[in-house]
């Protein structure tokens, strides 16, 4: 005869674990992956290994040898934190830059707070300030895709380096605007990081994610937006001055870091309403870094900020009890 | 005498101000951009804490209760000001470097500190000792993290560069790698030295 367990309720368990929704967020990963190869080549593939190598290795040597805990390597988080980490850095990144990237990700903003589920901050996006920050030589000089096989990269600005440059130098926003088509921003012709890279193909990611019901889409859609009606008032204002909306919406890491980055379970609010308030706080900071900050993006700043607040804002928004009226 | 090495060694160990008792965090943060600033703050601050510590001991029993604070400022004013006259005029790059911190030594908590905590309540030279040992753990803790942020930032020791032409990770240099050295090292500290 089996034995009777007795325990508190809920009985009812749901198949989901922290595993499977982790894979589920691998596998939308995968066409941005993909996508990024194609147009970047095997230094992007070297890029990713040893993203993904060194914060796996990491985490495990830190459970093992610092903690001396079972390995929480299983839960697939370390291996998103290194798509993610490499999806946000040029191709052209030394390896030794990226496994710095990987310490401080895994390391400091994970590791330290007590591994998955305790950090306050995405873990990706930290290491990637981080580096934005100490290697301002190697993280900001993009190279414009070259293809699968090759040879010579050219290097140069994204387009929201470049604008910005160009309005310090005086020219207005519409001559720069000019050398960008929509249909490139959409499917990638563009210097960026990987992950900037191929806006259709995160997208394709982020509708599997709500497919599968693992993300919710209000954090995105109230980031998405925000985004666009502010650029649309300023861009109202002034267009000789400001970018236009469809440019912000396609342009930087925005579509990367409010599919991806912003919906992360960990660091973003528990409920609806919370979670549009993350939301509008990202879209809204991001513009005004873009606008008027001295760098030319603003997405990943902006995320970290909003997931400083969110132990706030979970207690401005309460989730209803399950059961309750 | 074991007594007073023993309170010199608390400074450094069991009430290092730093690592322990979380004073003085604004030079702490703000100097420490390279192992010689750390230590020159440091030394600044040592320099400091024992003659006011030696005055206000001395002074102590004659000084109305309700007054004391604005008196042991002004004594620890004075001895600011004649540090930083000194340092203009001997180390005239240092005190450049240092600048708007020399004259905010005034309001440092651990001089004030050490003045309320111990000074009041003691003998001149117990509190000369103190003052030393606290300093001393000070100018170590200034020094140790000066290090590991000029180590990690600029990729140097005492301003000999080690990694040639490359730059270091600037983010120690700046405020965010104050923070993250000065709880990293925190940490150490309190596992390995600090044994109560």
């Amino acid at each position: 005869m089996s034995k009777l367990i007795v325990s508190p309720s809920p009985h009812i368990h749901s198949k989901d674990s922290t595993r499977s929704l982790m894979r589920d967020v691998v596998i939308a990963l995968i066409p941005a992956v993909i996508c990024s190869v194609v147009f970047y080549g095997w230094q992007e593939l070297l890029v990713l290994g040893v993203s993904v190598a060194s914060c796996v290795l990491l985490e495990w040597a830190i459970t093992k040898y610092m903690l001396k805990q079972p390995s929480t390597i299983g839960d697939l988080s370390a291996v998103i934190t290194g798509i993610l980490l490499a999806l946000n850095v040029p191709y052209t990144t030394p390896w030794w830059v990226i496994v710095i990237g990987a310490v401080v990700a895994i390391g400091v903003a994970k590791m330290t707070f007590g591994g998955l589920g305790q950090n306050i901050w995405n873990p990706a996006l930290v290491g990637r300030v981080f580096l934005l920050v100490s290697f301002p030589t190697y993280m900001t000089t993009w190279s414009a895709p070259k293809g699968l096989f090759g040879a010579d990269a050219v290097t140069g600005a994204t387009p929201l380096g470049a604008i910005q440059e160009g309005l310090m130098s005086g020219a207005s926003v519409e001559e720069l605007t000019s050398a960008y088509n929509y249909r490139d921003l959409l499917f990638a012709n563009l210097g960026g990081s990987a992950g900037e890279v191929c806006a259709l193909a995160l997208l394709a990611g982020f509708v599997y994610l709500c497919c599968r019901k693992v993300i919710k889409p209000w954090i995105t859609l109230s980031i998405f937006a925000t985004v666009a009606l502010t650029s649309l008032i300023f861009w109202g204002i002034d267009p000789s001055r400001f970018t236009d909306p469809v440019f912000n919406l396609l342009t930087g890491g925005l579509v990367l870091g409010a599919c991806f980055m912003a919906t992360d379970y960990v660091t973003s609010p528990m409920s609806l309403w919370g979670g549009v308030v993350f939301g509008v706080g990202i879209g809204f900071l991001t513009m005004m870094i873009r606008y008027f900050g001295s760098y030319p993006e603003g997405v990943s700043f902006a995320i970290l900020l909003m997931n400083s607040v969110v132990p706030l804002l979970n207690m401005w928004f309460k989730q209803k009890k399950f059961g309750r009226k | 005498m074991s007594n007073k090495l023993k309170m010199i060694a608390d400074g450094l160990v069991r009430n290092n101000p730093t690592f322990v008792l979380l004073l003085g965090m604004c030079p702490t943060l703000a100097t420490t951009t390279s192992a010689i600033n750390g230590l020159s703050m440091g030394l600044a601050t040592l320099f400091v804490l024992v003659l006011s510590n030696m005055a206000i001991s001395a002074i102590a029993p004659v000084v109305p209760d309700k007054v004391h604070i604005p008196v042991y400022i002004v004594v620890i004013a004075t001895f600011v000001t004649l540090l930083q006259l000194l340092m203009q005029a001997y180390t005239p790059a240092m005190y450049e470097t240092l600048g708007l911190f020399i004259p905010l030594i005034v309001v440092n908590c651990i001089v004030l500190g050490r003045a309320e905590a111990f000074a009041n309540k003691h003998g001149v030279l117990e509190s000369a000792c103190d003052g030393l040992g606290v300093g001393i753990g000070f100018t170590c803790s200034l020094t140790v993290l000066g290090l590991v942020r000029e180590i990690l930032g600029s990729g140097s020791v005492f301003g000999y560069n080690f990694i040639g032409g490359h730059d270091g990770m600037l983010a120690f240099v700046m405020a965010p790698g104050a923070f993250l050295c000065l709880g990293y090292l925190m940490v150490l500290f309190n596992k390995y030295l600090k044994k109560d």
